[in-house]
């Protein structure tokens, strides 16, 4: 402890001195006062303090591991919600149409980017690889003009049915929270799996060839 | 070459930064002055070098050099001037670099303020800020480097987040920060008092100011924050509970706590360890600020970058945290309280409660902020914690805060008797109930609104009571009123600043209740020339106009507003698109008044302009949380003065 | 247990709040965004679908619209987004379980912390002995100590 120097103010003076004066009687004042083996069960409790820390930071680790933006759909498992759409085409298509049919249902819009226009070629190329062995990918467009999404649609030669979902409806059912999600509806008519983010080929002939796999 | 220049700097501020920490450890370790002096050179030259590189940044913001990725990624061609200069704290790296800069200007406070003075503290104080400043100097040179080259150079870079293209946002991460690097002047004593040894009372008493000025620009960080909220976000709100929002709220919390119990320290010699936990917890809190914001584990409006620096943080908060409560076990001994408590009746249990609740609200905020975290790691579930559960879960606490604010400055210490309390509390505790009375005569048939005016009237009078008898007792011994008055403020500064900061709380308490209690809004589409009423207001679409900004396209629309035939405003909400942005941005138009808002938020719109759908809200007292900033600037400028009577 | 009694005296107030805003169009309006006040907008980070201006609230309130009007009541409305979205629509987590928690951990820890203001003031107390102020001085005078240690304190 280095000497005390001259010229400190008044009220370190005072209360150093109470620091440094911890005599017996001032430690042991009353019959209520704490005994000695307080003080020592002191020393192993303190090291609580620095201790309780360590859960909060293993927690706050463990935040690492999760994305906060890949929210688990429960929808997963259970029977996809019926729609009606009207395409873009002309004409109308829902979901009862397709029974026995492996779906693809894409949601996307044309202010998406990168991810819808990256996956945009793999859905097209999918769409003419599967379409004669009951495979039906179907889009969604979802908070979008008519005229920017007819745009995105002749960009890419999209050849699959798709149509505008102006009121939430179809996004609201399928839990959608954002562009693009893919749903792989199988023949019996129920959400396989959900696939956040652009559909690669790998996903989407993994996907495809699983659910034609289970035979209907 | 500006991102080479400007990455050496950096690298080697780091290095200096390193240098002083250790040299002003060993030189208070071992006695070495000259070490000390040399660290305090060090300090300097970090300071230079972080104000060359952020001079040498915002040069490359205002020529456009698209070379500096991060120029490219927060501006483009179109970007106005001003905003060229404000997108250097537009994205993590810059803010970084600010907070560093910020956090170095009080370091070099500190030194020009302390080189002779607190001998056994000052090098240890030096040798922590030099060390947190270390670390966001590894920051800046690491994980997040606000100088590294973009090849090849882009002819035009992706534009500044538009929504940051507000003035609010100019000084909102300035007093944000300000008040965030604040902290690290009472944390560093703090530490210094723990490392020497000498953990009394004179750390407390060499960083009350220190504490104030950080309170207080933390304070006005918030407010302007709220600010813009309300005037850019367009979702007619101030405080939507996001974590980015808690997370600088909390160490408010903490902090506020931390400024009250040091007064109870001060004078009774009890609460060491319990100040000592809160100015560790409220450091570790601003660091936990900004993991949570940049970490990207939880969502967040404000989370406008994200990148692999959230390890760099937690490594950093895990090494304060477990660093500083080590200390504070090693030297538990030490932190024994030396006062006593007499009765539960007194100042000292006031300001005890006052804390437990202050705490218990940062608590509940950190623990609602974190708990999806929890439950997805336990559950499995991924859940929200959102402002529903804060609103309902903070109303009684802050209730009983405002009730405490009234009780803590005018109960007496150590017992209060019975005469004491009627002297001080009879009239206002009267008034109150009297108050609140009158309001549920007057139709107020909310009994919140009612609990929340009556204890805002009972703590108002309390300090205009105590206001009006001083000032009595003075012109008693023959001073002039107005002479008597300022004396007051100006002699007893520390007090009367409480007490006018604890009337801005009360105004911005009003403001909070006014808001929650009586807007009203709604939502409808319009024709061109239709007209519809809300409150007193008469609001007719007149048509929408389009035009082209510098970097954005916009879509004005114009409504008239009218009270009784007469014409109030014309208000023009706008939409706006940017290039670079999936969906457009709300332009908020409003008409403040005292007593309400009218918050006009364009929706959508037919393009040939024959229809609008328009968000309407008629927001009541808002405009009480800025006028009650406003007090409270003045109430903290007041309590920072320094203080008369030791003079 | 409470906790527990003290978070549904808390659930009793909430009504007051809520129905402060005197109705500003039909009641059915007001009916939507207590609904949309209590489900996070999908798209938003954190708004609620009442408050955010995103095209995607637009639609969810929308939803909540037309499914009051298909004579849904407001919790089979709420119960519709819960199961499409899961727990995480709703922006305060329905109190059972292990929400239960987050619930009750600020005011146990009130509690807990009120228990411990005591403990401490009945120890500290009996520290030292106390020299209580001696009663016989005559009010007037202790009124005018009392007074001017006011004003000698921060």
């Amino acid at each position: 402890m280095p000497a005390r120097p001259a010229g400190e103010g008044p009220a370190d003076v005072d209360s150093d001195a109470f620091e440094r004066a911890p005599t017996p009687s001032a430690r042991v004042p009353g019959p209520r006062n704490p005994k000695p083996s307080s003080e020592g069960s002191w020393r192993w409790t303190k090291w609580a303090i620095p201790l309780s820390v360590v859960p909060l930071l293993v927690l706050l680790a463990y935040g690492f591991r999760t994305d906060p933006r890949a929210i688990p759909s429960p929808l997963v498992g259970k029977p996809a919600a019926p729609f009606s759409i009207a395409l873009f085409d002309g004409g109308r298509l829902s979901l009862d149409d397709l029974k026995g049919k492996v779906v693809v249902l894409n949601f996307w819009a044309s202010w998406c980017v990168p991810a819808c226009y990256d996956e945009a070629p793999v859905l097209e190329r999918g769409w003419r690889t599967y379409k004669d062995r009951d495979v039906v990918v179907v889009g969604v467009d979802i908070q979008d003009t008519e005229e920017a999404a007819r745009k995105f649609i002749r960009q890419f030669a999209l050849s699959f049915p798709n149509g505008p979902d102006p009121t939430g409806k179809i996004s609201v059912d399928y839990g959608v929270y954002g562009v693009p999600e893919t749903f792989f509806i199988d023949r019996a008519g129920r959400i396989r799996k959900k696939h956040v983010g652009a559909v690669t080929e790998a996903v989407f002939t993994g996907e495809v060839e699983r659910l034609l796999k289970e035979g209907s | 070459m500006i991102p080479e220049i400007g990455y050496a700097m950096t690298a080697v501020a780091l290095g200096l930064a390193l240098y002083g920490s250790g040299a002003a450890a060993i030189g208070a370790r071992w006695h070495r002055p000259a070490l000390i002096q040399s660290s305090q050179h060090a300090a300097l030259g970090v300071f230079v070098l972080i104000l060359a590189a952020m001079i040498l940044l915002v040069y490359a913001f205002l020529t456009f050099d698209f070379s500096v990725r991060y120029v490219a990624m927060n501006t483009n061609r179109g970007t106005p001037f001003y905003y060229r200069i404000t997108a250097l704290w537009g994205a993590l790296e810059g803010s970084i670099i600010l907070w560093s800069w910020m956090l170095s200007i009080y370091t070099l406070l500190v030194i020009l303020r302390y080189r002779s003075r607190h001998p056994e503290f000052y090098p240890w104080v030096l040798s922590v800020m030099l060390g947190v400043l270390a670390f966001f100097l590894l920051v800046m040179t690491v994980p997040a480097p606000p100088f590294q080259r973009l090849t090849p150079i882009p002819p035009d870079g992706r534009g500044l987040n538009p929504l940051l293209e507000d003035t609010g946002m100019i000084t909102h991460p300035v007093a944000l920060y300000l008040g965030f690097t604040g902290f690290t002047v009472p944390f560093a004593f703090a530490m210094a008092a723990l490392i020497t040894g000498r953990t009394g009372d004179e750390w407390i008493t060499v960083t009350r100011r220190w504490t104030i000025v950080a309170w207080y620009f933390l304070s006005l960080g918030l407010l302007i924050g709220g600010w813009w909220s309300y005037h850019v976000l367009g979702w007619g709100g101030y405080w939507a509970w996001d974590p980015v929002e808690n997370a600088a709220f909390m160490p408010w919390l903490t902090g506020t706590a931390f400024l009250h119990s040091v007064m109870i320290q001060e004078r009774r010699r009890i609460l060491k360890l319990w100040n000592l936990t809160l100015i560790i917890l409220t450091f570790g809190l601003t660091l936990f600020g900004t993991f949570l914001t940049r970490s990207g584990i939880l969502s967040s409006v404000h989370s406008f970058t994200q990148g692999t620096i959230g390890a760099f943080f937690l490594g950093f908060i895990a090494l304060i945290l477990l660093g500083a409560f080590g200390l504070v076990a090693a030297r538990g001994d030490r932190l024994k309280a030396q006062g006593e408590l007499d009765s539960i009746l007194s100042r000292e249990s006031a300001f005890l409660l006052n804390n437990l609740m202050l705490v218990a609200a940062a608590f509940t905020v950190f623990f609602g902020t974190i708990f999806p975290l929890l439950s997805e790691a336990v559950r499995g579930v991924k859940v929200s914690v959102g402002a529903p559960f804060f609103n309902l879960v903070n109303i009684p606490i802050f209730l009983a805060l405002i009730f405490l604010m009234g009780v803590g400055p005018l109960i007496a210490w150590r017992r209060a008797s019975r005469e004491n309390l009627r002297r001080n509390f009879l009239w206002p505790v009267g008034l109150g109930i009297v108050a609140a009375g009158a309001f549920r005569m007057l139709g107020v048939a909310h009994t919140l609104a009612l609990l929340c005016f009556g204890l805002v009237v009972f703590v108002t009078a309390t300090i205009v009571l105590d206001f009006y008898r001083a000032t009595r007792a003075r012109l008693r011994s023959g001073e002039r009123l107005l002479p008597a008055m300022g004396g007051l403020l100006v002699r007893q500064n520390r007090r009367y600043g409480g007490f006018v900061v604890h009337l801005g709380i009360l105004v911005i308490a009003l403001g909070v209740l006014g808001s929650n209690a009586w807007s009203i809004q709604t939502e409808t589409t319009l024709r061109r020339g239709e007209a519809f009423q809300i409150g007193r207001y008469h609001v007719r679409f007149d048509g929408l106009a389009a035009s082209e900004e510098s970097n954005h396209f916009k879509v004005t629309g114009t409504f008239t507003v009218a009270n009784d035939g007469r014409v109030l405003a014309v208000m023009q909400p706008a939409k706006k698109f940017y290039p670079q942005e999936q969906t457009p941005i709300a332009y908020v138009d409003y008409l403040m008044g005292l007593r309400e808002d009218l918050y006009l938020v364009l929706g959508d719109f037919a393009r040939d302009g024959s229809q609008a759908t328009i968000k309407v809200q008629v927001n009541r007292l808002v405009t009480l949380i800025w006028l009650g900033g406003l007090v409270l600037t003045l109430g903290a400028g007041l309590a920072i003065l320094p203080d008369r009577r030791k003079a | 247990m409470k906790g527990r009694v003290l978070l549904l005296a808390l659930i009793a107030l909430v009504p007051l709040l809520a129905a402060a805003a005197p109705p500003a169009g039909s009641v059915n309006e007001d009916t939507v965004r207590e609904i949309a006040a209590q489900l996070r907008c999908v798209v938003c980070q954190n708004l609620s679908v009442a408050d955010s201006p995103s095209e995607m609230a637009n639609q969810m309130r929308g939803i909540i619209r037309e499914r009051l009007q298909a004579a849904d009541t407001p919790e089979q409305v709420v119960a519709y987004f819960v199961e499409k979205y899961g727990e995480w629509i709703l922006l305060s987590p329905p109190p059972r379980g292990f929400n239960l928690l987050v619930w009750t951990l600020p005011f146990v820890g009130i509690g807990v912390g009120l228990v411990a203001v005591l403990l401490l003031a009945r120890r500290w107390s009996h520290r030292t002995a106390r020299l209580p102020l001696p009663e016989t001085i005559d009010p007037a005078m202790r009124e005018r100590i009392e007074r001017e240690m006011a004003e000698l304190e921060p």
